[in-house]
Parts: C-alpha cells; sequence; structure tokens
C-alpha cells in the first residue's frame, strides 16, 4: 500500500518521499517520536535514559502492550472491549488468592489465570455474536458484571505480599542482558500474534471482516466466528496481562486494575489501529503503549505539575488520532484523484 | 397469539432477571435486640452558614425499640475499612443492635451521599460515616439529623455541625509529628531529602495529617531534613506506583517517602524492593501490620505506625449506641466509658465534639508478628 | 457509519428491528409501532420494580425516598438527553462526565476567587458549549471517529479541571445556590432540577419528533451518506449535537455542585457509563438511527428506581453495577431472542424455509 503511494507526483525528491513513506506508517512514526522525546527529555532529566528508569517503565508498559495486543486484534474487526480491566482485576486476584490458599504451585496458578481470561473473553464471545449484543454494549455490562465477580471472590479481603510465596514479586525485575523479562515476554507475544495476523487465514479474516463484514460474509468467511476468536484471543491475552499484573504489584486488591481499559484503548488507538476497523497492527498498538508510559515517566521526571499528567495525555490521544483522519483523508483524496487520471 | 406469548416470554424474563437481583440481600441476620429507651431528642446543630434547611418530608422517624446502624465508609470493599466494620460488628455483639456496611464501589462523596438518604429514609437509629468529602455529605447528614438519627463521623470527618460525635483514630497533631519522627529515625543521621506519597488530593484526613507533619518539621530537631513535595496516588495501586518510582527517579538523593496511606505505602515499599534500593532509600507512614509484613522484614520500612483499626471501629459503634440510647449527648466534656477499650478508661468528648481512639502503635521488626497475630490484619 | 463500533453484521438485535411476512395476522400488541413496543416494555418493568422496591422496604413509597431517588439522577438525566441525539446520528460523547468535572472546577474557582455565580454560571456554559465545539470540529471537520475524539476530551477536560482546582475543594457557596439543588419546591417532595429535567424532557422530545431538526438527526442515522445527497449538513448538524452536550454537561456540572455544595476536580466520575447505560436502555440503537427520547425519560427513572430499590434492600454498589450490567445485556438480547423464537415458530409452523423478507437486513446467516 504504501509503496505506491510513495511514487507520487513527479519531481519529489528521495527525501520527501521516504519522509513520507514514514508519516504513513505509523510503526515508523511513533518510534521517531519516541526517540525524539527520549533526546529531549534526557536533556533535562539525564536520569530518564538510566538503566533502572527505563527497565520500570518498560516492565509496566509491556503488560499494557500485551493486553494492547489482544485489544488491537477486536478493534481491527470493528469491536471494541471495554471490559478488560476487569478481566485482568479478576485473573490477578483469583491468582493470587490461589496461590495464598497453597492450593496449587506457582506454574498451575498462572495457568489457571490465564485459562480464566480466555474464558472470560469466550464469553464476551458469546454474548456478543450468538445473543448478538453490540459489542459497546456488551462489554459494558460485562464490565461491570466481571468486577462483581471480583468482589464476590475477594469478600472484603486483599492478598497481601506476605500471603504470597517468598520472592513472589521478584520475577518482575528479572533481566536478561538489561532487558527486563516483562519486556522480552511482550516481544515475544506481540512477534507471536503479528505473524498469525500477517501469515494464516484467521489474520486475514481479521482485517476482512474489520473492512466490510458484509462482503467478507458473502465470499464465505465466517464472520462470527471469526469475532468470537477475537475476544477470546484478547480474552487469553489479558488473562497473561492480569498474571503478570500480580507479580509486578505483589498486593492485590479487589479494585486492583481499575480505570486501565482507557489507557488500553488509547495506547492501541495511538497505535495506529483506527477504531473503524480494518487497519492496524499489533506492533502499533504495543508501540502505542511504550510510548504513552514514557509520556507518563517523562512528565513526572520533569517534576511537571500532577495536573498537567492528564491533559497532556488527552492531547496527545487528539493529536495522534487526528493525524490519523488526516492523513487518511489526503490519502482518499489522493487515490481518488489518481483514478481520475 | 403466538407473538404476544413470545413478548411476554421476552418481558418475564427480563423482570425475572431484575427481580432476582432486586431480592439479592447483603443484610446480615441480626443478632439478639435488647429493648432501648426511645432515643432523646432531635439532637442539636448548629447549621453552619451554608447549609439549606431541608424539610424531612414525611421520613419514618427512628425505631425506639431497636438499635440499628449503617456503617457508611468511604469506599466499600477497602481492607482497612472492613477491618473496621469487623470491630463495629464485635461491638453490636457485645453491645446488642443491628449493624450492616454499605457504601460506594470508589471513594467519590457524591456517590456516599445516596446511601446516607437511603439509610435516613429507612429510620436507621445511626449513622457511622468515614466521609470522603467533609462538606460535601453535610447537607445530607444534616437532613438524617433533623429526621432523628444519630451520626457518627470515623476516620474521616465531615463537617463540624454535620455530627453528633467524630471519632478520631488519633490525635491529628499527634499523627503529624509521629510521621515526621518516624521519617527522622528512618533517615540517617535525621539528615536528607523526603517526599510524601499520598492518597487522593482532596482526602480531607490526609491533607491534616500531611499539614501537621509540616508543622512539626518547622521545629529545629529536623532541621537535616528536606521536604521535597508532595505527590499523589489516589489510593490507586497503579497510579502509587508509578507516582513512586518518579519520585525516585525524580530526586536521586531521596533518604524517606513518607505515604499516610496504607495503599500507598505498600506501593512505595514494592517499588524501592523492585528498584533494589533497600537499604539506601526507606519508605514510613501508616499501613497495616499485615500488608507491610514482609517489607519489614525485608528492610524496605524499617518503622510504619497505625491505630488498631479495629478498636476504632469498635469504638465508633459503642458511641452512636451510647447516643441512641442516650447515655451522652455529644458535647464536649462528655465522658463514657466502653467495657473493653482504653483498658477501661473513660473517654473524654473534647472541642468540636471529636473524641481520639488513643495513641497510635509504631511497628518495626521486633514486634510485626505480634501485631499481625494479636490485630488480625 | 464512521462513530461507534458495535457488532457490525447485525442490526437485528435493535428493539423492534426485522421484516413483519405479509401473510401473518397482527395482534394487538404488533399493531404498535415497533419502538412504542419498546417503551411499553420498560414501563412495565418500571411498574414491577416499583412493586417489588414496595415490597422490599416499606419505606420505598414515601415522599423523601421519591425526592432522593429522584434528584440523584437528575445530573445524568439532563446529560441523557442530547446523548441520545448523538447516538442516534452514529456517534457518542464520552467525555460529559469530565466536563461536568471541569465546569463545576471553574464554577468554583471563580467563586473562590470573588466573581459571583451570575457570572461564573454563564461562563461555566460557554465553557461547555466551546468543549462540545472542539468535540464537533474533530469529529466532522477532521473525521475522526468520535469514540477516540471523546476518549481524549474526557481525559483532557478532567486534566484541565484538575489545573484549575488543584487539590481543592470549594464548599462556602451561599445558601440559595445550594437549595436550588438539593431542596424539593416547598411543601412537596418535588426537587426542583426534576422541574428542570421536565422542561428539557419535552423540549428535547419536540425537537427530536417534531421538527425537521429531529428528522435530520435520524436521516444521518440511518445512512449519512444519503442524507449528504439530501441536502441535509451532516457535518454542521453533528457539530452542533455535540456544542448542546458540552453545554448540557456544563449546566449539568453546574447542578452537581449546587446539590453537594462541593466543587471538586474529581466531581462526575464515572457519570459516562450511567449516560450511555441509561440512553441504550432506553431503546437506543448504538448503531445509530433508531430511539426515542421518551423511551430515555422512561430509563431514566427504570434506572433510578432499580439503583434505589436495591439500595434499600441493602446491595453494595458494586452488585447494583452487576444488576445494571445485566439488565444491559438483557435489554439488548431479550427482544433479539424474541424475534428468533418467533422466526423458528414461523418455520416449524409453516414446516419450510421462511420466506427472503422474513431475515433481518444484514443479519449474518451461518
Amino acid at each position: 500500500m504504501s509503496a505506491e503511494l510513495a511514487a507520487g507526483p513527479a519531481g519529489r525528491g528521495v527525501a520527501a518521499r521516504a519522509a513520507s513513506a514514514v508519516g504513513r506508517s505509523r510503526e515508523l512514526t511513533l518510534t521517531g517520536v519516541m526517540v525524539l522525546l527520549c533526546l529531549v527529555v534526557a536533556f533535562q532529566a539525564p536520569d530518564f535514559l538510566s538503566l533502572s528508569n527505563m527497565s520500570q517503565v518498560t516492565t509496566l508498559a509491556a503488560i499494557i502492550a500485551i493486553a494492547a495486543v489482544g485489544e488491537a486484534m477486536v478493534i481491527i474487526t470493528k469491536n471494541v472491549d471495554l471490559s478488560v480491566e476487569s478481566t485482568i482485576g479478576l485473573v490477578a486476584f483469583v491468582v493470587a488468592d490461589v496461590l495464598r490458599q497453597k492450593a496449587l504451585p506457582v506454574p498451575a496458578a498462572w495457568l489457571v489465570g490465564v485459562g480464566l481470561g480466555l474464558a472470560l473473553g469466550m464469553a464476551n464471545g458469546v454474548i456478543i455474536t450468538l445473543l448478538r449484543v453490540p459489542s459497546l454494549v456488551a462489554t459494558l455490562g460485562t464490565l461491570s458484571i466481571f468486577r462483581g465477580l471480583d468482589f464476590f471472590v475477594a469478600g472484603g479481603h486483599e492478598v497481601n505480599l506476605a500471603d504470597l510465596p517468598a520472592g513472589y514479586s521478584d520475577a518482575a525485575t528479572q533481566a536478561f542482558f538489561g532487558v527486563p523479562l516483562f519486556v522480552i515476554l511482550a516481544v515475544v507475544v506481540v512477534v507471536a500474534v503479528a505473524l498469525i495476523l500477517r501469515l494464516t487465514p484467521f489474520g486475514r479474516q481479521l482485517y476482512a471482516v474489520g473492512s466490510n463484514a458484509e462482503a467478507a460474509t458473502i465470499i464465505g468467511i465466517r464472520s462470527r466466528l471469526v469475532i468470537f476468536g477475537a475476544f477470546a484471543g484478547a480474552g487469553l491475552l489479558a488473562g497473561v496481562a492480569g498474571v503478570l499484573w500480580g507479580i509486578e504489584f505483589g498486593t492485590i486488591y479487589a479494585t486492583s486494575a481499575s480505570g486501565v481499559a482507557l489507557q488500553i484503548i488509547a495506547a492501541v488507538v495511538v497505535g495506529g489501529v483506527t477504531i473503524a476497523g480494518g487497519s492496524g497492527t499489533v506492533v502499533g498498538a504495543a508501540l502505542g503503549a511504550l510510548f504513552l508510559g514514557l509520556i507518563n515517566n517523562a512528565l513526572l521526571l520533569l517534576q511537571m505539575p500532577q495536573e498537567l499528567l492528564q491533559v497532556i495525555y488527552g492531547a496527545v490521544i487528539l493529536v495522534a488520532v487526528s493525524a490519523d483522519a488526516i492523513i487518511g483523508q489526503r490519502e482518499r483524496r489522493l487515490a481518488a484523484e489518481r483514478a481520475l487520471r | 397469539m403466538i407473538h404476544r406469548v413470545h413478548q411476554l416470554a421476552a418481558s418475564v424474563a427480563i423482570v425475572a432477571l431484575v427481580a432476582g437481583a432486586c431480592s439479592s440481600s447483603a443484610t446480615p441476620a441480626p443478632t439478639a435486640v435488647p429493648s432501648v429507651a426511645a432515643p432523646s431528642a432531635a439532637a442539636s446543630v448548629a447549621a453552619p452558614s451554608a447549609a439549606p434547611s431541608v424539610a424531612p418530608s414525611a421520613a419514618a422517624s427512628p425505631s425506639a425499640a431497636a438499635l440499628t446502624v449503617v456503617v457508611i465508609p468511604k469506599q466499600i470493599n477497602n481492607p482497612y475499612f472492613d477491618v473496621a466494620f469487623k470491630g463495629a460488628q464485635k461491638a453490636a455483639t457485645d453491645l446488642g443492635g443491628t449493624v450492616t456496611q454499605v457504601g460506594p464501589s470508589a471513594a467519590d462523596a457524591t456517590q456516599q451521599v445516596p446511601f446516607i438518604q437511603t439509610a435516613t429514609t429507612q429510620g436507621v437509629s445511626a449513622i457511622v460515616i468515614s466521609a470522603d468529602d467533609a462538606t460535601a455529605v453535610a447537607p445530607a447528614l444534616q437532613a438524617a439529623m433533623a429526621a432523628g438519627v444519630k451520626v457518627v463521623g470515623y476516620d474521616s470527618s465531615p463537617a463540624v455541625g454535620a455530627y453528633n460525635v467524630f471519632v478520631n483514630q488519633a490525635d491529628t497533631a499527634g499523627i503529624g509529628k509521629g510521621l515526621a519522627d518516624m521519617a527522622c529515625d528512618e533517615a540517617p543521621n535525621c539528615t536528607g531529602e523526603i517526599a510524601v506519597l499520598s492518597a487522593a488530593q482532596s482526602a480531607t484526613n490526609q491533607n491534616a495529617w500531611i499539614a501537621a507533619m509540616k508543622t512539626t518539621l518547622k521545629d529545629p530537631k529536623y532541621k537535616g531534613l528536606v521536604l521535597d513535595g508532595v505527590v499523589y496516588g489516589n489510593d490507586d495501586p497503579q497510579i502509587s506506583t508509578t507516582q513512586a518510582q518518579g519520585l525516585l527517579q525524580a530526586h536521586p538523593n531521596l533518604k524517606v517517602i513518607i505515604a499516610p496511606t496504607t495503599v500507598g505505602i505498600v506501593a512505595a515499599a514494592q517499588v524501592v524492593r523492585a528498584a533494589k534500593k533497600t537499604g539506601s532509600v526507606f519508605v514510613t507512614g501508616l499501613g497495616t501490620p499485615k500488608g507491610m509484613q514482609d517489607y519489614v522484614k525485608g528492610g524496605e520500612a524499617p518503622e510504619f505506625a497505625l491505630w488498631n483499626v479495629t478498636d476504632l471501629g469498635y469504638l465508633a459503634y459503642a458511641v452512636a449506641a451510647d447516643l441512641v440510647n442516650g447515655t451522652i449527648k455529644g458535647n464536649p466534656g462528655d465522658t463514657f466509658t466502653v467495657p473493653s477499650l482504653n483498658n477501661g478508661q473513660p473517654y473524654t468528648i473534647g472541642q468540636d465534639s471529636v473524641v481520639v481512639l488513643g495513641p497510635p502503635f509504631v511497628f518495626n521488626k521486633g514486634n510485626i508478628d505480634q501485631f499481625v497475630a494479636s490485630f488480625g490484619f | 457509519m464512521t462513530g461507534t463500533p458495535g457488532f457490525a453484521t447485525d442490526s437485528g438485535a435493535t428493539p423492534g428491528g426485522g421484516v413483519q411476512p405479509a401473510a401473518e395476522r397482527r395482534s394487538p400488541l404488533q399493531r404498535l409501532p415497533a419502538l412504542l413496543r419498546w417503551e411499553s416494555l420498560l414501563l412495565l418493568i418500571l411498574a414491577l420494580l416499583v412493586v417489588e422496591g414496595a415490597r422490599i422496604s416499606k419505606f420505598f413509597l414515601t415522599g423523601s425516598n421519591f425526592s432522593n431517588l429522584v434528584s440523584a439522577e437528575m445530573e445524568v438525566a439532563i446529560v441523557a438527553l442530547p446523548m441520545t441525539l448523538i447516538i442516534i446520528t452514529g456517534e457518542i460523547d464520552l467525555s460529559v462526565e469530565s466536563m461536568i468535572g471541569l465546569s463545576g472546577a471553574i464554577l468554583g474557582w471563580l467563586w473562590s476567587v470573588g466573581v459571583p455565580l451570575q457570572v461564573g454560571i454563564p461562563v461555566v456554559l460557554v465553557v461547555g458549549a466551546l468543549g462540545g465545539l472542539l468535540n464537533g470540529l474533530l469529529v466532522a471537520r477532521v473525521g475522526v471517529p468520535s469514540l477516540v475524539v471523546t476518549l481524549g476530551t474526557l481525559a483532557l477536560f478532567r486534566g484541565l479541571a484538575n489545573v484549575v482546582l488543584g487539590p481543592n475543594a470549594i464548599s462556602n457557596f451561599p445558601a440559595g445556590f445550594t437549595a436550588f439543588g438539593f431542596n424539593n419546591i416547598p411543601g412537596t417532595p418535588v426537587p426542583w432540577t426534576l422541574i428542570v429535567f421536565a422542561v428539557l424532557g419535552l423540549a428535547f422530545w419536540l425537537v427530536a419528533h417534531g421538527t425537521w431538526i429531529g428528522r435530520q438527526v435520524f436521516a444521518v442515522g440511518k445512512n449519512k451518506d444519503a442524507a449528504r445527497y439530501a441536502g441535509i449538513r451532516v457535518g454542521r448538524l453533528k457539530t452542533a449535537l455535540f456544542v448542546v452536550s458540552g453545554l448540557i454537561a456544563a449546566f449539568a456540572g453546574v447542578i452537581l455542585t449546587s446539590r453537594f455544595s462541593s466543587a471538586r476536580s474529581d466531581n462526575g466520575t464515572g457519570l459516562t457509563l450511567v449516560v450511555v447505560t441509561i440512553v441504550l436502555l432506553g431503546g437506543v440503537d448504538i448503531n445509530g438511527g433508531k430511539g426515542t427520547v421518551p423511551g430515555v425519560i422512561i430509563a431514566v427513572f427504570t434506572l433510578s428506581v432499580l439503583q434505589n430499590a436495591l439500595r434499600l434492600a441493602g446491595v453494595s454498589s458494586e452488585y447494583q453495577a452487576v444488576a445494571v450490567g445485566l439488565l444491559l445485556i438483557g435489554s439488548v438480547t431479550a427482544p433479539y431472542l424474541a424475534r428468533q423464537t418467533r422466526l423458528l415458530a414461523d418455520r416449524a409452523r409453516r414446516g419450510r424455509p421462511p420466506p427472503a423478507g422474513s431475515i433481518a437486513p444484514g443479519e449474518v446467516v451461518g
């Protein structure tokens, strides 16, 4: 897609064409902006680029990124999953609770958590594909229902670090050659899902359903099954994120992960996955999570007033999606002009 | 005909759903209820100038036969308040009456008000409340008092005039001094940079304690301590974590993080451990023994404090019971005793109708296990 | 449809969707226009909830309870009115809760520096309109889907509220101001704010169902491009709707501040989901093009009665949220299931596949 449009009106230099190609690739643009951000902030606060700071930031961003990959799959099919934060919270609590009661060894508990996430995602899928409830409505409902389940399981208690096996949360600080474990996990997840989307029929069907669901059905794609798969996958990845959340924070409350759904959706959207469906990549979504994490951290290090955090957060989202829309419009206009020639 | 049946079936399905939700009840079975004398006439309330006069309009008057107490914490399912509630339940068993806890799922004053109003409508004997915002709940509480309901504040005070008695867990100035002293103990030679990780930006009690701490810090004894600033974690674990991380990075010479909130102190300790700064950065503040047990032993938080939260709930209920049966009126100077608290010594109600639970406990490696066992939280 | 994502392949989940085979006899219930059927259902649920509420607590049917029940929902109720029109055009406005907080924060701050409320209130209304204009321009001019625009402004407006007020809570408002939000009309259990809602509700009802503007809104919702070719200025209409939404949200912020006599930067948090829930409960299709204002008005009372009854039964708010979530899903599923069972009954009765017309447009087969 970008290649043919890059060969624009005659007379544009290589640099200009390269720049416009980068501009059209959200992933490259984001990476460029992040590099710029790092340079600018490091100037003012050199500690920004320190290993310890980067480790902390990227570890948290990795958890969001994994959930964002799942959410991206859903949004590509032109749906939305608001319940992801309740899934993360419920999984984190159940895993912690199972370990507190010493009911299972640690790896088994983790599997239970991921399995629970898958089950919750499939529940969403059933409500949306079988009961035909629009995803915004359905996940608005399951957002409350899953959280209610979380409160029910918690029964008024939290799980303290002291209740968990010794050294449980140390996994969050493990690093290999300076790269935090969670980041490695996130990269593995992103690469795996990206390959699935690029190389398997399921991946192509995901984009087809998101672009034009009726047309997809006409050519024989089982749209409902594809959408079910997207939500199940999102649930599975939210389960993984929930397990990691538990390791990172140690102490888990019934309210843990409240409010993180908007962060995840913002990451996906900033990462170039349009809400209108049919385009965007999971790599972009993961980069979006990293970008927003870096901004949050930069503002803290620059000692900006806490009040400005939200303002800048909102402004970043608006700029990113406006850029999307403007570029999209220009591409459509250029394509239309070219078609007329 | 069939079509009508199907429409009806759909309606029934929805209604059954809704009816099922309606009939699920959270009220526990009432404990044995002794007969209680009629409550004293509506307590005299000095209405602050900003409050409207509200007509109670046919609200039920509190029952004279049974003591019913509703506890409204800042936030439901918050472990701190659940422990206090257990204390209130114990008091209900000892002193008679029934107690239930209801409240908002977020620490939001606007969501607390409907619960206050519902309790008033139901004609409960007393409301025990920890206010998310001192003034936002005041009109509703005053309406309750006008309808004959006794109002006891605990943990976080409603505005003066909107309660009969406020049970303060500890003296505000004392908490402030305690925070300063613990920071002084943890910073080497009482010297170094310190910072505060608080709860919500507009949290009344935390802001009061921080203000008291700043006043204490003016004393020459603490001149080596430099306060870098106050950040807010909203009692949200994730926000508290990123704020604590930000503190560590923005102030490389930081020595002590003071977190006067049970959620914040845990987050700060975990961040110090994860950043491998144990032994060079210390954490103190207010936390539960169980929540901080691992970090006391690990060295991230050598010292921190809290009061007996169970006793706080117990005392609040006891005060409510005494108000309802007329033992006390809630005026400064009133004294009363609660058999299982304060070693049997009487409590005295002070200025602004505040009664203090007692001095906080300071936890450290030496006593943490014993406190976890005896407090249970 | 650029705005709200949903389950794109099926519009059969909406109340009243589907085509009637011509040969059927129609019962009296069937003869009601499709959407009135939804309102009748909602009224039935409301009535049953009232009965259930009275059973749960003898204080349910008292004047003070009515007053509490109603006044607690009025801010959300008036915001639901423009939200209805916005969702009918296929868009959504998530930023309303933050505008409620921002307007309250600005009003409080102005009051604290000595600006009288008579000046402060118009100022925040203008701010609300401007915020709505930002939303509208980004959606209509730049072409960004409204879900993400208002996601961004949700954060932006809340951030601005924090900047304006910081950690302070302003609470020394004059008694007259608080009386407006908190009090009833003297001698009755009717809150003043109910009058406000009644007036606005009637106005929106009229505009949506009785004027050319309302017809434009529905036309845009059903088919944006067809509406444009028919000469409707779609962009201008949508922008205007967002401006109105911002204005009304700012007004709701004033009422909220009055009712609690307290301006805090976090006021209104969480209200967007409640507003959207009410609109969806009222029978408005999230995909646009269908819905009624009276349905939403009934939904306002249905939801507040439900929450009030649950509270009187001692149910904690997170389980109330579960009940609302189930109700939301149920309210969309039930008509669909009803239609499906009717189709199955048709097939069983006739013993052959249904005629082509009985599959809803866009319904996925297989």
